[in-house]
C-alpha cells in the first residue's frame, strides 16, 4: 500500500487494535506447533529454529492445558485482501473413531468438499502444491491447505458458508486483511458468522516465520536465486534462514508493504508503494485488454519490453559511463511510447512485459533505497504478486544484487501469498 | 536506471516555419556584441545562450579643479559610455531554430568566437545544422554537468530563485532567500527518465540514484491509455480526473482507514487496482490523474529515500516534467511532504529550464572566470515566470510561439553577506512581501503607476541637450507599464513581488533607455545648496548642550531625511518653488515633530551614548543634499568626536536621488576642507567610504560589496545604521543584527503611515541591541 515509514512495535499497540491482539513472546509462539524432523530439508529447518525452540521444556507441562483451550474445528485462518481471499485450513488426519462419531454433519461436508476439490466454483483454487501434510498444529495432525479466491467472489462464498450452516459449528472465523474490516458486517449479515479481526501485519510476520520454520515433505520453504546477473546459470536454490534478523519483508500484493523485522515480536512497516500486483493486472487489463492474472502473465512471458522502454543505449548508443550506466538499463520505463510509430509497432505482449518489468523494476529500487536506509542486507519478497511469476522474481534477484554489487540477497518463500492467512490461523489456534 | 536527456520524438512533428519574422529590438538584443555562444537543444524547446558586451551610458561625477571660480557648480556631471558583461538566455521552440539561426549569422558581426558549445538531447540532431548556418563547430557538453553547473548559477546569483509551491495557498508561490552556502542539495531532474543528483560543490557531484519511471513514462503511457499525443493536453486531461474511480484506495480494501498503521482511506493503496477488469470503461481524463499521480509519487518517494540516506534537506526538481506545470509542481509536492511528513520540501526553481543552457555556457566561459563575478537578474530584459492559472495554465499554452528571455548583468563589484547580520540563512530583506498581501500589492502597484507620468517628466527633464530623450522616455514608460501589468497578473513572475523589486524593475528600465540618472542635476543642486549651509549648522550644533546636541543631531537626520524623490509624498511637488515648502516640512519635524515618535527607542539610544563609544559605526546612508550634508555628517562628526571610527556606505550606481559612492567621495573631501574633524577623520583613516555594491534605494544586506564586508569585519564594527524609508522600512524593518543597530527614518507614504499605525511624516527610531549582548541600554520599542 502506498503509505510511508509508519512505525510501530508491538508493545506500542494503537488503541483501537482489536482486544484479541497477539502479544507474541517468544516463549510461547513455538509450543503450539510441533512439527516433525523427517527428511532432509527438515533437518535443515531445524537448525535453523533451534534458538527459537529453546523454551520448548517450559511448554511441554502446558500441554494438558493446550488441549483444553483447543478450540472446535473446523480450523481456518483467512486473508482478505483487495484483490483475492487466502484461506488456510487445517485438515486433521488423527481423527479418533469417538470424534468422528461426535462430529457433526456439516463439519465433515465442510472437510469433505475442501479436501476433495481443487477448484470451487469457477474462481476458487486449492493450491496443492504448497499443501502441508502431517503438520502438527496444538496437538493434532493432519494437513494444511492453501485456497484463495477473487475479493469479489466473496459474495458467492458467504452464501455458500449459509448453505453449509457453517455459523451452527460455534466456530471463530479469524480473519485479517482489509476485508476483515471491510465485510465484517456482510460476514454476520450474509452468513450469520463472527469475525475476529487481526491486524495484517502482524498475521503475516507471525505466518512467515512459522511456515519457515515448519518440518514439512517437500521442498525448502525458503529459496533464492544462484547466478542472478547470468541467466545461462541463474537457478533456484534453497537457503535456510539461520538467524533471520533483521530482514526486510517485502509483501507484495495489490500494493507493497515493506516492513523490517527485528525479531519475532519487533517489526516496523517502512514504507509501501501503490505501485504493486494490482497495478501491473490493472495496466495490462487496460493495455490489452486480458482480464486475468495469468493472462497477463503468459503474454508478458512472450513479450519484448526493450520495444516499449527506452534504454541507456537507446539514448547514448552504449553505456553512460560517466554514471556508471550499462546500456541495457532503462531510462525511461515506456519512452519509446512518446513516439507514435513506435506506439503502432509494439504488440500487447511487449506491453505486456514492459508493464510486469516496471513495476518490477521499480520495486526492486524502493526496496533497495530501504536496505540501505535500514541498513538490512536480507530482503525476503512475499505475495501473490510473485505467484507463477519467475520472470518478476528473477528480476528483482537480479536488481538486488546488481545494483548492490552483491551486498544485497532476494529470498523467496513458496507459500508467497498465504502468510496473512496462516498468521490469523495461528491466532486462533493460539489466542492471547 | 535512469536518465535525463529530453525527448527527441516531438520535434520531428514540427515544420521549420521561416515566415516568423523576428522582432530584433525584443530578443536576440544586442546581438551584433555577442561573444560567444551556447545552446541546448532539448525535446520542444531551445534554449540560446550568449555574452555580449553592453554598452550604456553611465553617469559620473568628477570634482573641478581645486582653483575654483565663483558660481561654477560643486562638480561636473557627466555621461559616459561604459562597457559592462551581460548574459542573454533566449528560450523558444524547436520550431524556430532555422530562423534564429539565420537571424543570429545575420546579426553578428563582432564575434571572433570559433565554437558553440552544445548540450540537450537534442544538439546531435542539429549539430549539422548549427554548423552549416553559423560556421560554428558544435561542441558537444556533458548535460548533466552543465544542468548542475547551472544549477550552482541561478541558485547563488538569483535572488528567490528557489520557491516552494502551494496550490491552495493565497500565493502559490513561496520563494526562498539565497542560502548563504548552496550546498549540499540533491537535484531530481524528471526528463523521459529521473536523475537523482547530489551536489556538495562546485565540482563535486554524483548521480546517486534514478528511475526508469520519469516524464517518458506519463508521456508513452499516457499515449498509449489515452490516445492523447501531446504532453500538455496529458496534463491537461489529467487536471480534470478522478483518480479514485482508477486507484484501489486504502477505504476500498478497509472499508475506511487502516487506523493501526494511521493511514487514512483516501491513499491509494493500488495504483490502477480497480482497473483490473476487462468490462469496464475508464475516462481518459480519470487514467492521465491515476498516471500522473503514480508516478508524482513514486518520483517523490524515491527523492524522499535518497535524500534521507544521503541526509539531505534541501532537494530541487526540474526537468520537463516539472518545467512550469503547476499540475506536475503540486503532485510532487504533495508526494514529498507526505514521504518526509513534512520534514521536506520540495523546491522548484524559477528558471529550470535555463540550467543546461547556462551550464554549457559557462563550460565554454571558463576562461572569463563568470564564477568569480556577482551576476544579477535584469528585470528589464527578462520576461519572468510564466503565468499559472488553476485550471491548467492557458497562458503557457498561448505563450507557445513566443519568445522568453532571461538577462544577467554581471556586476562590478562582488557580492556577499553583511558578516553582522545574526543568522543569514533565514534573513529576508524585505519588509513586505507584495506577493502574499494582495492590499498592499494593489496599493503599490497603483502607486508606481501614477509616479510613472512623474519619473518620465523627470527623466526628460534630466536630458535637456538630447532631442530624442522625449521618444526613448516614452518607451520606458511602455515598457515599465507593461512590466507592472504583468506583475498585477502574475506577482510572482520575478520571485517575491516587494516595493524593492518595483523600485529596481524601474531603475532597469530607466537604465535600458540610457536615462542613468535622471536626478543628478537635482542631486548637484541639492547638494550645492546644502553645502553651504554646513558649517552654520556644525557652528549651531557646537553651542548646544550635549543632551541637547543629541536629540538635535537625530532630528537633523530625520529631517534631512524627508529629502526624497522617491516618496509619493515629495515627489508630487513639482520641482521650482515647492522646493521650499519641502524646507517647510523639513523645518517641521526639525522642530516640532513630537516624541513620542511613531518608533522611538531615542531614550535608549541615549542612555547608550552616556556609556563607552562604540568601536565602529558603519551608516548606510540615503539621499544626497540636506539629508547627507546636514543630517548625517554632522551626526557622523559627533560619532567620531567620541572616539568612534565610521564607515559610510553609499550605493554604487544612482538610483533616485540616492547619494552615490562617487558624489560622496567629492562632498566629503569638500566637508573636509571646510571641517577639522572630518578632515582628521580622512586623514586619520577613521572616516572611511565604501560603496556598497547596490543601485537600488533598498538594501539588502546579503548582497553587499566584498570589500565593505571585508572593512566591516577588519574594523570590528559594533554599530549598524540604516536611514531612510528604503532602506530601513521597506527594507530591514525586521532585519536582526548582531551587533547593535539603528533605523532611523521618517514614513513619506501615507498608506505605509497608515499600516504602521501613524501619520505621513511619522518618524521611526529603532534601536536594538541583540538578545544576550550586554548593553548600556534596553531593547527597542516596536510600533503598538
Amino acid at each position: 500500500m502506498a503509505f510511508n515509514g509508519h512505525q510501530r512495535e508491538d508493545e506500542g499497540i494503537d488503541e483501537d487494535e482489536t482486544p484479541t491482539k497477539q502479544p507474541r513472546s517468544e516463549k510461547e509462539m513455538p509450543g503450539c506447533f510441533k512439527t516433525e524432523p523427517h527428511n532432509e530439508a527438515s533437518a535443515s529447518a531445524g537448525r535453523s529454529t533451534s534458538e527459537r525452540r529453546t523454551s520448548n521444556s517450559t511448554m511441554r507441562h502446558r500441554a494438558d492445558s493446550v488441549k483444553k483451550t483447543r478450540p472446535p474445528f473446523p480450523w481456518f485462518g483467512m486473508d482478505i485482501g483487495g484483490t483475492l481471499v487466502k484461506l488456510v485450513y487445517f485438515e486433521p488426519k488423527d481423527i479418533t473413531a469417538e470424534e468422528e462419531q461426535e462430529e457433526v454433519e456439516n463439519l465433515k461436508s465442510i472437510r469433505r468438499y475442501l479436501t476433495s476439490n481443487t477448484a470451487y466454483g469457477k474462481t476458487g483454487i486449492r493450491d496443492v502444491h504448497l499443501e502441508l501434510q502431517d503438520l502438527t498444529l496444538c496437538g493434532r495432525t493432519g494437513n494444511l491447505h492453501f485456497i484463495r479466491f477473487p475479493t469479489h467472489d466473496l459474495p458467492a462464498f458467504l452464501q455458500m458458508g449459509r448453505n453449509k450452516h457453517f455459523s451452527s459449528l460455534h466456530t471463530t472465523l479469524c480473519a485479517t486483511g482489509g476485508g476483515a474490516y471491510k465485510f465484517e458486517s456482510d460476514f454476520r449479515t450474509m452468513a450469520d458468522l463472527q469475525l475476529h479481526k487481526l491486524d495484517e501485519l502482524d498475521c503475516l510476520i507471525r505466518g512467515v516465520l512459522y511456515i519457515d520454520s515448519v518440518m514439512s515433505s517437500g521442498p525448502s520453504e525458503c529459496y533464492y536465486f544462484e547466478n542472478p546477473t547470468d541467466p545461462d546459470h541463474c537457478v533456484q536454490k534453497p537457503y535456510t534462514l539461520e538467524n533471520p534478523y533483521p530482514l526486510l519483508l517485502v509483501n507484495i500484493g495489490s500494493g507493497v508493504s515493506i516492513l523490517a523485522v527485528y525479531s519475532e515480536s519487533n517489526y516496523k512497516r517502512v514504507t509501501g508503494t501503490s505501485l504493486g500486483g494490482g497495478t501491473f493486472l490493472g495496466l495490462c487489463c487496460l493495455l490489452t485488454g486480458c482480464s486475468t492474472f495469468e493472462e497477463a502473465l503468459e503474454m508478458a512471458s512472450q513479450g519484448e519490453s526493450t520495444r516499449v522502454d527506452k534504454l541507456v543505449r537507446d539514448i547514448y548508443g552504449g553505456d553512460y559511463e560517466r554514471f556508471g550506466l550499462p546500456g541495457w538499463a532503462v531510462a525511461s520505463s515506456f519512452g519509446n511510447m512518446m513516439s507514435k510509430e513506435k506506439r503502432e509497432s509494439v504488440s500487447k505482449e511487449d506491453l505486456a512485459r514492459a508493464t510486469l518489468v516496471t513495476i518490477t523494476n521499480n520495486i526492486g529500487s524502493i526496496t533497495r533505497m530501504c536496505a540501505l536506509n535500514e541498513n538490512i542486507e536480507r530482503v525476503v519478497f512475499v505475495g501473490n504478486f510473485l505467484r507463477v511469476n519467475t520472470l518478476s522474481m528473477k528480476l528483482l534477484a537480479y536488481a538486488m544484487d546488481y545494483w548492490s554489487k552483491g551486498q544485497l540477497k532476494a529470498l523467496f518463500l513458496r507459500h508467497e501469498g498465504y502468510f496473512g492467512a496462516v498468521g490469523a490461523l495461528l491466532e486462533l489456534l493460539h489466542p492471547s | 536506471m535512469a536518465e535525463f536527456v529530453r525527448l527527441d520524438s516531438s520535434t520531428s512533428r514540427h515544420t521549420m516555419d521561416k515566415s516568423i519574422t523576428l522582432p530584433p529590438d525584443e530578443i536576440f538584443r544586442n546581438l551584433e556584441n555577442a561573444k560567444r555562444f551556447a545552446i541546448d537543444i532539448g525535446g520542444s524547446l531551445t534554449k540560446l545562450a550568449y555574452y555580449s558586451t553592453v554598452q550604456h551610458k553611465v553617469a559620473k561625477v568628477r570634482s573641478f579643479d581645486k582653483a575654483t571660480k565663483v558660481n561654477i557648480p560643486l562638480y561636473e556631471i557627466s555621461v559616459q559610455e561604459e562597457v559592462t558583461a551581460r548574459l542573454h538566455f533566449i528560450k523558444f521552440e524547436n520550431a524556430y531554430i532555422e530562423t534564429c539561426l539565420d537571424f543570429i549569422k545575420d546579426h553578428l558581426v563582432n564575434t571572433e568566437t570559433k565554437v558553440i558549445k552544445a548540450t540537450g538531447g537534442g544538439a546531435h540532431k542539429f549539430k549539422e545544422l548549427i554548423e552549416r548556418k553559423l560556421g560554428l563547430k558544435v561542441d558537444k557538453e556533458d548535460e548533466m554537468t552543465c544542468l548542475i553547473k547551472g544549477c550552482n548559477f541561478v541558485l547563488r546569483n538569483i535572488p528567490h530563485e528557489a520557491f516552494v509551491y502551494a496550490k491552495h495557498a493565497d500565493s502559490e508561490f513561496r520563494f526562498q532567500t539565497t542560502q548563504p552556502d548552496i550546498f549540499p542539495y540533491l537535484l531530481v531532474n524528471i526528463g523521459s527518465g529521473v536523475s537523482i543528483v547530489k551536489v556538495e560543490s562546485e565540482d563535486k557531484f554524483e548521480r546517486i540514484g534514478g528511475s526508469s519511471i520519469g516524464g517518458g513514462t506519463f508521456w508513452g503511457l499516457g499515449a498509449l491509455l489515452t490516445k492523447t499525443k501531446r504532453f500538455d493536453e496529458l496534463l491537461q486531461l489529467a487536471s480534470k480526473g478522478q483518480h479514485t474511480s482508477v486507484d484501489m484506495l486504502v477505504k476500498d480494501i478497509y472499508g475506511g482507514s487502516y487506523g493501526s498503521l494511521g493511514l487514512t482511506g483516501d491513499l491509494i493503496a493500488s495504483s490502477f487496482g480497480k482497473s483490473a477488469t476487462a468490462d469496464k470503461e475508464f475516462s481518459k481524463e480519470d487514467m492521465a490523474k491515476s498516471l500522473l499521480h503514480m508516478i508524482s509519487n513514486d518520483i517523490g518517494q524515491l527523492a524522499c529515500l535518497y535524500a534521507k540516506l544521503h541526509n539531505l534537506s534541501r532537494v530541487y526538481f526540474g526537468g520537463f516534467f516539472i518545467r512550469g506545470h503547476p499540475v506536475t509542481m503540486h503532485t510532487i509536492t504533495y508526494s514529498i511532504n507526505f514521504f518526509t511528513k513534512g520534514e521536506v520540501q520540495a523546491l522548484f526553481l524559477r528558471h529550470e529550464g535555463y540550467l543546461g543552457a547556462i551550464g554549457a555556457f559557462l563550460k565554454g566561459a571558463e576562461e572569463d572566470n563568470p564564477n568569480q563575478y556577482s551576476w544579477g537578474e535584469n528585470y528589464a530584459g527578462s520576461s519572468g515566470l510564466m503565468s499559472v492559472s488553476p485550471d491548467m495554465n492557458p497562458m503557457q499554452r498561448a505563450r507557445s510561439g513566443t519568445f522568453d528571455m532571461l538577462e544577467m548583468d554581471r556586476l562590478e563589484r562582488q557580492l556577499v553577506n553583511l558578516p553582522l547580520l545574526q543568522d543569514p540563512s533565514s534573513y529576508i530583506p524585505d519588509t513586505m512581501d507584495l506577493t502574499e498581501d494582495a492590499l498592499a500589492r494593489e496599493y503599490w502597484l497603483y502607486c508606481f503607476e501614477e509616479a510613472l507620468d512623474g519619473v518620465v517628466k523627470r527623466a526628460v527633464a534630466s536630458q535637456p541637450d538630447m532631442p530624442e530623450a522625449a521618444e526613448r522616455a516614452e518607451k520606458f514608460r511602455q515598457k515599465y507599464r507593461h512590466k507592472l501589468q504583468t506583475l498585477r497578473h502574475q506577482p510572482f513572475a520575478y520571485g517575491s513581488l516587494t516595493v524593492r523589486s518595483l523600485l529596481d524593475t524601474r531603475e532597469h528600465c530607466l537604465n535600458e533607455f540610457n536615462f542613468p540618472d535622471p536626478y543628478s542635476k537635482i542631486k548637484q543642486n541639492e547638494n550645492d545648496i546644502a553645502l553651504k549651509y554646513y558649517q552654520k549648522a556644525v557652528k549651531s550644533l557646537e553651542e548646544l548642550s550635549w543632551e541637547e546636541r543629541q536629540f538635535a543631531l537625530v532630528r537633523g537626520v530625520l529631517a534631512g531625511n524627508v529629502f526624497d524623490w522617491g516618496a509619493k509624498a515629495v515627489s508630487e511637488m513639482t520641482l521650482g518653488p515647492q522646493i521650499w515648502h519641502l524646507g517647510l516640512i523639513y523645518l517641521f519635524i526639525f522642530f516640532s515633530s513630537e516624541r513620542p515618535w511613531l518608533v522611538d527607542s531615542y531614550d535608549q539610544w541615549l542612555e547608550r551614548l552616556r556609556g563607552p563609544p562604540h568601536k565602529c559605526a558603519l551608516f548606510f546612508v540615503d539621499n544626497s543634499g540636506v539629508d547627507i550634508i546636514l543630517g548625517v555628517i554632522p551626526f557622523v562628526r559627533e560619532l567620531l568626536s567620541r572616539g568612534t571610527e565610521v564607515v559610510l556606505a553609499s550605493n554604487s550606481g544612482p538610483a533616485l536621488n540616492d547619494v552615490t559612492n562617487g558624489e560622496l567621495q567629492i562632498l566629503t573631501e569638500r566637508i573636509a576642507a571646510m571641517d577639522p574633524v572630518i578632515q582628521a577623520g580622512l586623514r586619520e583613516d577613521r572616516l572611511t567610504l565604501v560603496q556598497s555594491g547596490s543601485s537600488s534605494p533598498c538594501l539588502d544586506l546579503s548582497r553587499l560589496d566584498k570589500v565593505l564586508a571585508q572593512v566591516v569585519r577588519e574594523r570590528q564594527t559594533d554599530l549598524v545604521i540604516i536611514e531612510g524609508m528604503g532602506r530601513a522600512i521597506h527594507t530591514n524593518y525586521y532585519a536582526m543584527l548582531s551587533c547593535e543597530s539603528l533605523k532611523m527614518a521618517v514614513i513619506k507614504n501615507s498608506w505605509l503611515a497608515d499600516r504602521l499605525g501613524g501619520k505621513l511624516f511619522s518618524v521611526v527610531f529603532k534601536y536594538e541591541v541583540p538578545a544576550g549582548k550586554p548593553s548600556q541600554g534596553s531593547a527597542a520599542v516596536t510600533p503598538s
